[in-house]
């Protein structure tokens, strides 16, 4: 142990991304070699997806209403009350909506993967199947990896929709505005420049949510206590990641956009 | 399969004829500034249960970890059917892989599968398999002939240790192994268990004609399954023999192991 604490913490950290970019390969290869595990990762999609729905929808309902309710006092400064699906549907969409379900699914998937990982690492079983000549990087990582970069943007989408409609209840506790016009208003404020950005930028969270959960398992020591610090890890290092992709993501945007 | 015979024929002739199926000459492997290794020397010939025996720590698992290729050693020689398993590409080392049973101390199950998905998952995934019927067939057979038919449904959290052992068991022989490496196939069970899966072990040595090695600290398995035994301490082998000719010998650290024995 007494060597652990003399490697710099900077040196650690470049270890820590030298193995993710290998892993990141090892992923890469293992796509369509020899076989793609159709059934699990169809499971894994409705395990990820389904079991996130609620806590997705939730969270996206009360923002929706929250942001309105902020919202409000400056817009009346402004006298631009009228404003509010349009001031809504721009932050909710662009950048509140993909970024927030981005981080309630790295702290709900990337831990339970960190630790479900983490405990076949501990139990021996990831070693039992790739020492029984299967693949399990292929079985199990890549199922997961896939099924985080399809199921992310998906529960994103169904969120901006829950939230803007929650946002539609909001108004109408203070002000009243017909469904047809706030919807109007809402779709009017959007373009193509809103939505496409942010859909590929929830992809490439899905990606680093399914991507790290699976490489702290994977790469988990063999003590109990690292069950804990895998799935710990993973969110903590996901959560990371999406604001690493967001930033780059805007510069991105602004580059082509605007 | 005709590889495998191709195999057998290249294979080099121990010098009393018999075939060397694992030789391994002055291995080492350090973790950090640890080494665990420091000059491991090993031949297992075909047919042959060999047993190891060693306290906790000494690198037992490391040895069979590096046989297998879960591990990289640091240095020496290890090859197995004549090939050496450092040099071996990703396909070998899987085609390798598929001639070994490794029974790891904890069963190491797959515990969201239940007992059949366990034992069909390396005949769907590693023989590519897809007649169901032949699958069935293979998969009751095998419980069968670890006395575990009862149990095919049920999850690995719904067995005793015993039967997780058994399970463990059933799904390394399934896809009929040349080798079987065995780590602690006895340890946390209770004594009746102990030694009906000793004679398990003897019992497929004898069915499926495997070559063994045998880790354990468990005397009466040693007694029970090993051909021949080697004692292990701190990364090196210090004394081998048969049981008998070990609980003869003069050799401290063979003796502590014997003290129990009359
Ligand atoms: N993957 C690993 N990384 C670092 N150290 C290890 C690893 N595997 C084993 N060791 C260390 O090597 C030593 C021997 O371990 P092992 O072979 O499991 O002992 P045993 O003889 O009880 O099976 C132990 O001190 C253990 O901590
Ligand atoms: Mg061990």
């Amino acid at each position: 142990m007494a060597e652990e604490i003399t490697i710099p913490g900077w040196k650690k950290w470049l270890e820590d991304i030298g193995d993710q970019v290998a892993f990141f390969f090892k992923f890469f290869r293992n796509i369509f070699s020899g076989g793609f595990e159709w059934g699990e990762f169809i499971r894994q999609c409705y395990e990820i997806g389904y079991r996130s729905i609620m806590l997705v929808g939730v969270t996206s309902f009360i923002m929706g209403v929250v942001l309105i309710v902020q919202l409000r006092p400056t817009l009346v400064t402004f006298g631009a009350v009228s404003m509010m699906p349009q001031s809504l549907s721009i932050s909710f969409v662009r950048e509140l909506g993909p970024v927030i379900i981005a981080l309630i699914c790295a702290g709900k998937i990337a831990s339970s993967i960190g630790a479900e990982l983490g405990s076949m690492k501990v139990t021996e079983q990831l070693d039992a199947m790739e020492v029984s000549g299967a693949n399990a990087v292929q079985y199990l990582a890549v199922t997961r990896i896939l099924a985080t970069t399809v199921m992310v943007p998906l529960l994103s989408l169904i969120g901006d929709v829950i939230g803007l409609f929650a946002g539609f209840l909001a108004i109408n506790l203070r002000d009243s505005i017909s469904f047809q016009l706030y919807f109007h208003k809402v779709i009017a404020s959007l373009g193509f420049s809103d939505l496409f950005p942010a859909f590929v930028k929830t992809i490439f969270f899905g990606f680093a949510i399914g991507f790290i959960g699976c490489y702290k398992g994977f790469h988990s020591n063999k003590g109990t206590e690292s069950v804990g610090i895998a799935a710990n890890s993973a969110v903590v290092t996901a959560s990371l990641w999406i604001f690493v992709i967001d930033a780059i993501a805007v510069q991105v945007t602004s580059l082509l956009f605007y | 399969m005709d590889d495998v015979k191709a195999d057998i024929e290249q294979m080099p002739k121990a010098r009393n004829g018999e075939e060397v199926v694992i030789a391994i000459k002055g291995l080492k492997k350090s973790f950090g500034k640890k080494d665990v290794l420091r000059d491991i020397n090993l031949e297992v010939k075909r047919g042959e249960n060999v047993l190891i025996l060693g306290k906790s720590g000494t690198g037992k698992s490391v040895t069979i970890q590096c046989i297998v290729g879960l591990l990289t050693p640091d240095a020496g020689s290890l090859k197995v059917f004549g090939n050496e398993v450092a040099q071996m590409s990703d396909d070998e080392l899987k085609q390798l892989r598929m001639k070994f049973g490794f029974l790891f101390q904890s069963g190491a199950l797959y515990d969201s599968m239940t007992i059949r998905e366990n034992l069909e998952f390396p005949l769907t995934r590693v023989l590519r398999l897809n007649d169901q019927t032949e699958i069935d067939k293979r998969v009751e057979d095998v419980l069968e002939s670890v006395g575990l038919l009862e149990a095919i449904d049920k999850l690995p959290s719904d067995l005793s240790g015993g039967m997780r052992k058994r399970a463990g068991l059933a799904r390394t022989l399934i896809i009929n192994p040349e080798i079987m490496l065995y780590d602690e196939p006895t340890t946390g069970l209770d004594p009746i268990t102990s030694r009906e899966i000793s004679h398990l072990i003897l019992e497929i040595q004898k069915k499926y004609k495997t070559s063994s090695i045998i880790i354990t600290h468990d005397m009466e398995c040693a007694r029970i399954a090993a051909d021949r035994m080697l004692i292990m301490d701190d990364g090196k082998f210090i004394a081998e023999g048969s049981f008998d000719e070990l609980h003869q010998s003069s050799n401290k650290i063979a003796a502590s192991f014997f003290k129990d024995i009359l």
